[in-house]
């Protein structure tokens, strides 16, 4: 059905002539642009354009695909990077030149490339939604699992082995329901799962704050709000680098064409710290950057949540990055107020509090249809204007997600990274990961932890004195607390991305940092209650060159060295 | 479309509003013909079969329902060619210097189109500016967009001027431009700006787009488009390394403002529009290095924070935006101390790829993370001094207090025509770094205090 532009105001345009479903994509112009119908009203509709309109004009065409916005899936998608709509950027590239131009049309699968594809169901067998009926090596380390859609089933007619590309028949059901590799799946539906787990493994994430901290759990969801320039891309980044999950889904949202040009450029020589592999093997970019059209933009968030729900259907964890969710959150209010909708607070509309939670509802740890328990892990970068936490998207996230990554602008000026505020943030999964961290890192682990967030929890309850009377007033065992402190903030909070060791800390070597401090701890203690005086105690160089340790390629070796040095400074001292 | 239309049914603010036209393409150049004989120019904001709204550039005065109202059939398109180098333009891309029309090798769109990020090359090209703050501790690298954060009444434009004159790629001779454009800035400072770039003969490699104070708000909002368009064009198409300086940012959005509220539309924080962000980021995302091309745009624009106030709006989006920002503070200023950069709250988040081994020092950021740490550390115990007294700190604490000021006075300050090597930078930093203990230098690995660390360097 063929029906025409009436107006056109910047990303929203309104059609006449047709009568297309809500969310149905239809194509307006003489140059096909692609939209999304967002409101019916009598014989018009309003549609949201993922490409620039100008030129644009009343009376142009208008066709109806009767689709809603969909994905494809199949193998192929990981090392891809995509715009919002799942368009390649390197075809558009292809296509476009170095300019992103409009009205050109991209394949989110390539339809050329072949691939092997080895059954596991037999003819005759009765497959349901869901379940997996071949296998395609998609890159070294990740099968990819051809899975019936969900929507679909039935009793497997003629099934194929061997090479194919992704829109060939592998599979016919009995009645003639051919089958290929590629499944499309509408994106603002979440795809169906058995059930839901509460989420009881963590995501090490190699990042000492993180994991020692606030952990956050496979499956499970997580916020990091901060002002600019306080570290929620190199925080996002640094999960995607070095998480022990099987595939990440990178959501570029609205933010700098640079930072995806980045990940683009390094995470093809990046090794998984788990597989060995190139980095960009596990991972699918979305980039939508701030300066691509703003429709798209509300569409990127959805492209990557369903890419990611598809792989955890395979029973892979995945975690998924949106950086960041309030630039989406923004699309939307940019949308709603040029469709004239009632403004909530601060210009949002009254729905950004649904949007948002059924977004991270799309986390979780399941058991998909075909009986494999698959994760995604969900991660949102949070973007409040001026830094302040009190604004709708910050509140709303958090009124959602499990675990609080607060960053602070202070900490990042004074290069305190990364500069997550240990005394706001929190992660509501740490109580239900003792037991793993009691079993898998260390039976001390749970309190020395707790030891070192008791610490710290006092520093800042005696820096307020120190603020008024200065530090020397204080009494000796409360400045060996502020020294213990600046040890746990210097040697073991702070972390940097950008160091090739300190990137990346494994669990057990966060693990002996944290003994190492809590070892000066106890035996300045012991030397204190001995009589030693404070001075002495401080100036053990060993304590000092504890700060290094976590840099050296050799870190045991490094570490050892340092500890024997100290037991020998505090046997000089004759305390202990 | 030569077609004109005395169909305009409303004048509002800086609109107007017509009836019974042809399809008319949103976006479109709109000429309008006065009563008078002059002519104005704007842009199609909505249009339908019913009704087009236009906004007009030179503002609506002197506009009523006889002016005739013409459709260019296009969108704003900027006429450019390499002679554009030593011109001096108005903000509407129009000769203002008495010289001839630019001889267009061709017409390109104002708007520009979006990179593809994955055209992108991520910039990592070293920029020596000669200033200590920005080379040593907030490094600026080709293709970057970084910022002065300034406030009324400091020294913004004779940073930006020291930075124009001084910048250099170390060991490169690639051809290079500047591109400025000036967005409501009064005369007198666009003449401050016209004659250093004179005397040093820096206007021949310059394009100059001047929209000054008197000049119409509307206009404002195609300046730095134009002056953009011209740099790509001059990057990509000529191969040339552009520096683009738009002055002042704040003026630019406070235009923006206008519109929306002209527009009727529901504001945003503060009163700015609610789409500020993407406006912006179309302006500033147009800097970068694209692979396979030689030439790059690099921006450093001027942005006066209004009550020198980094979470107001227009720097706070800003700065979400920009590859980081440079903080000139009036607390420095008032001690006398220039370029008054207070590095705590700047930033240069592409510093990283720019700096290092082979682009740089190897000790470059070790150099730099340490001497954050200890002058963020020194100005809190200023802050403490204040209450205690020095007595109360201890000997630490005492020494920490001493970098802060050594800091500033020997680091943060120098000439107006001092230009550093990135050596010399470094140099100073090791300088005023071994006033502290060894034992306080935790940033810096051991190898490079044996490396450059006076007291070892000597053996
Ligand atoms: N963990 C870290 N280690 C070292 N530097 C960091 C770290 N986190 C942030 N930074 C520094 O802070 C800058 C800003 O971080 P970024 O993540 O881009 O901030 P945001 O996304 O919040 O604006 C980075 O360019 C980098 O210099
Ligand atoms: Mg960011």
């Amino acid at each position: 059905m063929k029906g025409e532009i009436y107006r056109v105001a910047g990303p929203v345009v309104t059609i006449m002539g047709i009568k297309p479903k809500m969310y149905d994509v239809v194509h307006v112009g003489h140059e096909g642009l692609m939209g999304e119908v967002i409101r019916i009203e009598g014989d018009k509709a309003t549609v949201q354009v993922y490409e620039d309109t100008s030129g644009i004009k009343p009376g142009e065409p208008v066709v109806n695909t009767g689709m809603s916005l969909s994905v494809e899936l199949g193998p192929g998608l990981l090392e891809s990077i995509y715009d919002g709509i799942q368009r390649p950027l390197k075809v558009l590239q292809e296509k476009m030149g170095d300019f992103i131009d409009r009205g050109v049309t991209a394949n989110g699968l390539d339809r050329e490339r072949v691939w092997e594809f080895k059954p596991t169901v037999s003819s005759g067998d009765s497959v349901t939604g869901g379940q997996t009926i071949g296998i395609v090596q998609e890159t070294e380390n990740i099968e990819h699992k051809i899975m019936v859609p969900p929507t679909v089933s039935g009793t497997i007619e003629e099934i194929k082995s061997g090479k194919f590309k992704v829109d060939e028949t592998i599979c016919v059901l009995a009645g003639g329901k051919e089958l290929s590799m590629m499944q499309k799946w509408p994106v603002r539906m979440p795809r169906p799962v058995d059930k839901k787990f509460i989420p009881r493994r963590p995501l090490i994430t190699g990042q000492r704050i993180l994991d020692g901290l606030f952990p956050v759990a496979k499956g499970g969801t997580a916020a990091i709000p901060g002002p600019f320039g306080s570290g929620k891309t190199v925080t996002q980044q640094q999960l995607a680098k070095w998480s022990d999950t099987d595939i990440v889904v990178y959501i570029g949202c609205g933010e700098r064409g640079n930072e995806m040009a980045d990940v683009l450029n390094e995470f093809p020589e990046l090794q998984d710290p788990k597989t060995g592999r190139p980095l960009m093997e596990r991972t699918v970019l979305i980039a939508n950057t701030s300066n691509m059209p703003v429709a798209a933009r509300e569409a990127s968030v959805y492209t990557g949540i369903t890419i990611a729900e598809y792989y955890r259907d395979m029973g892979y964890d995945v975690s998924l990055m949106a950086d960041s969710s309030s630039r989406w959150a923004e699309a939307m209010r940019e949308i709603s107020s040029r469709l004239e909708e009632m403004p909530g607070e601060e210009g949002y509309p009254a729905y950004l509090s649904a949007r948002l939670s059924e977004f991270y509802e799309r986390a979780g740890a399941v058991k998909s249809l075909s009986a494999e328990e698959g994760s995604i892990t969900v991660i949102g970068a949070v973007s409040p204007p001026g830094g302040d936490f009190s604004e709708p998207v910050t509140q709303n996230t958090l009124r959602i997600v499990k675990v609080f990554w607060a960053l602070d602008a202070k900490l990042a000026q004074r290069r305190h990274f990364p500069s997550i505020d240990w005394l706001t943030s929190y992660s509501l999964y740490t109580q239900g990961l003792a037991d793993w961290f009691a079993e898998n890192v260390a039976p001390d682990w749970v309190p020395l932890r707790d030891n070192a967030m008791d610490l710290l929890q006092q520093e800042s309850e005696l820096q307020e004195i120190v603020q008024l009377v200065g530090s020397d007033a204080l009494p000796e065992d409360q400045q060996l607390v502020l020294e213990i402190c600046r040890m746990l903030r210097e040697y073991f909070l702070q972390q940097n991305a950008f160091h090739p060791v300190d990137t990346y800390c494994p669990f057990d070597k966060q693990y002996q940092l944290l003994k190492a401090i809590s070892k000066y701890s106890d035996m300045a203690q012991a030397a204190l209650e001995s009589g030693i005086p404070m001075k002495d105690i401080l100036s053990i160089e060993s304590k000092d060159e504890l700060a290094k340790v976590k840099f050296e390629e050799d870190f045991e070796g490094a570490l050892n060295v340092v500890m024997e040095k100290m037991d020998k400074e505090f046997a000089a001292l004759g305390g202990n | 479309m030569t077609k004109e239309y005395k169909t305009i049914t409303e004048i509002s603010g800086p609109l107007i509003f017509l009836e019974k036209t042809e399809p008319v393409g949103y976006g479109e150049l709109v000429h309008i013909n006065l009563p008078d004989g002059t002519t104005k120019r704007g842009q199609v904001l909505d249009t339908s079969s019913d009704v087009v709204a236009v906004q007009v550039f030179e503002g609506t005065g002197g506009l009523n329902e006889e002016s005739g109202v013409v459709f260019s059939g296009e969108t704003i398109k900027l006429p450019v060619s390499k002679d554009m180098l030593g011109r001096i333009l108005s903000g509407a891309g129009e000769p203002l210097d008495g010289g001839p029309r630019i001889v267009p090798e061709d017409r390109i769109d104002v708007n520009g189109a979006s990179m593809n990020p994955y055209s992108r090359m991520p910039p990592e090209d070293f920029i020596q500016t000669g200033i200590s703050t920005i080379d040593g501790t907030n490094t600026l690298v080709r293709g970057q967009k970084l910022p002065i954060f300034s406030g009324s009444g400091l020294p913004h434009n004779e940073i930006a001027l020291q930075i124009a004159r001084q910048s250099k790629v170390p060991g490169s001779t690639e051809d290079f431009a500047v591109v400025f454009a000036a967005m409501g800035i009064t005369n007198e400072e666009a003449q401050y700006f016209m004659e250093d770039f004179e005397k040093t003969g820096a206007l021949e490699r310059a394009v100059v787009f001047l929209n000054l104070a008197d000049d119409p708000a509307v206009e404002r909002i195609i300046t730095p488009r134009m002056a953009l368009t011209a740099a790509e064009y001059l990057a990509y198409e000529h191969d040339m390394h552009v520096l683009v300086i738009l002055t002042d940012i704040t003026n630019y959005c406070e235009a923006l403002r206008q519109m929306g509220a002209a527009r009727e539309e529901v504001p945003g924080r503060r009163g700015y529009p609610g789409y500020m962000y993407t406006d912006l980021a179309s302006l500033y995302e147009r800097a970068g290095v694209i692979k396979g091309r030689k030439g790059s745009v690099t921006q450093f624009s001027i942005l006066t924070m209004p009550g020198d106030d980094i979470t107001h709006p227009i720097p706070d989006l800003s700065g979400y935006i920009t590859e980081g920002q440079i903080v000139v503070s009036r607390e420095l200023h008032m001690k006398g101390i220039y370029p008054p950069i207070n590095v705590l709250p700047s930033l240069s988040r592409l510093m990283n790829s720019g700096i290092g081994d082979g682009k740089t020092r190897d000790d470059h950021k070790a150099v730099s993370d340490q001497m954050y740490a200890g002058y963020a550390e020194g100005r809190d115990l200023r802050g403490l001094v204040a209450i205690v007294g020095k007595e109360a700190l201890s000997e630490r604490d005492q020494k920490i207090l001493e970098f802060a000021d050594l800091f500033e006075d020997r680091f943060v300050r120098q000439g107006r025509d001092e230009d550093r090597s990135i050596e010399d930078t470094l140099q100073v930093g090791w300088d005023i770094l071994s006033e502290l203990p060894e034992s306080l230098l935790t940033r810096i690995d051991n190898k490079y205090i044996e490396k450059y660390h006076p007291a070892h360097k000597s053996n």
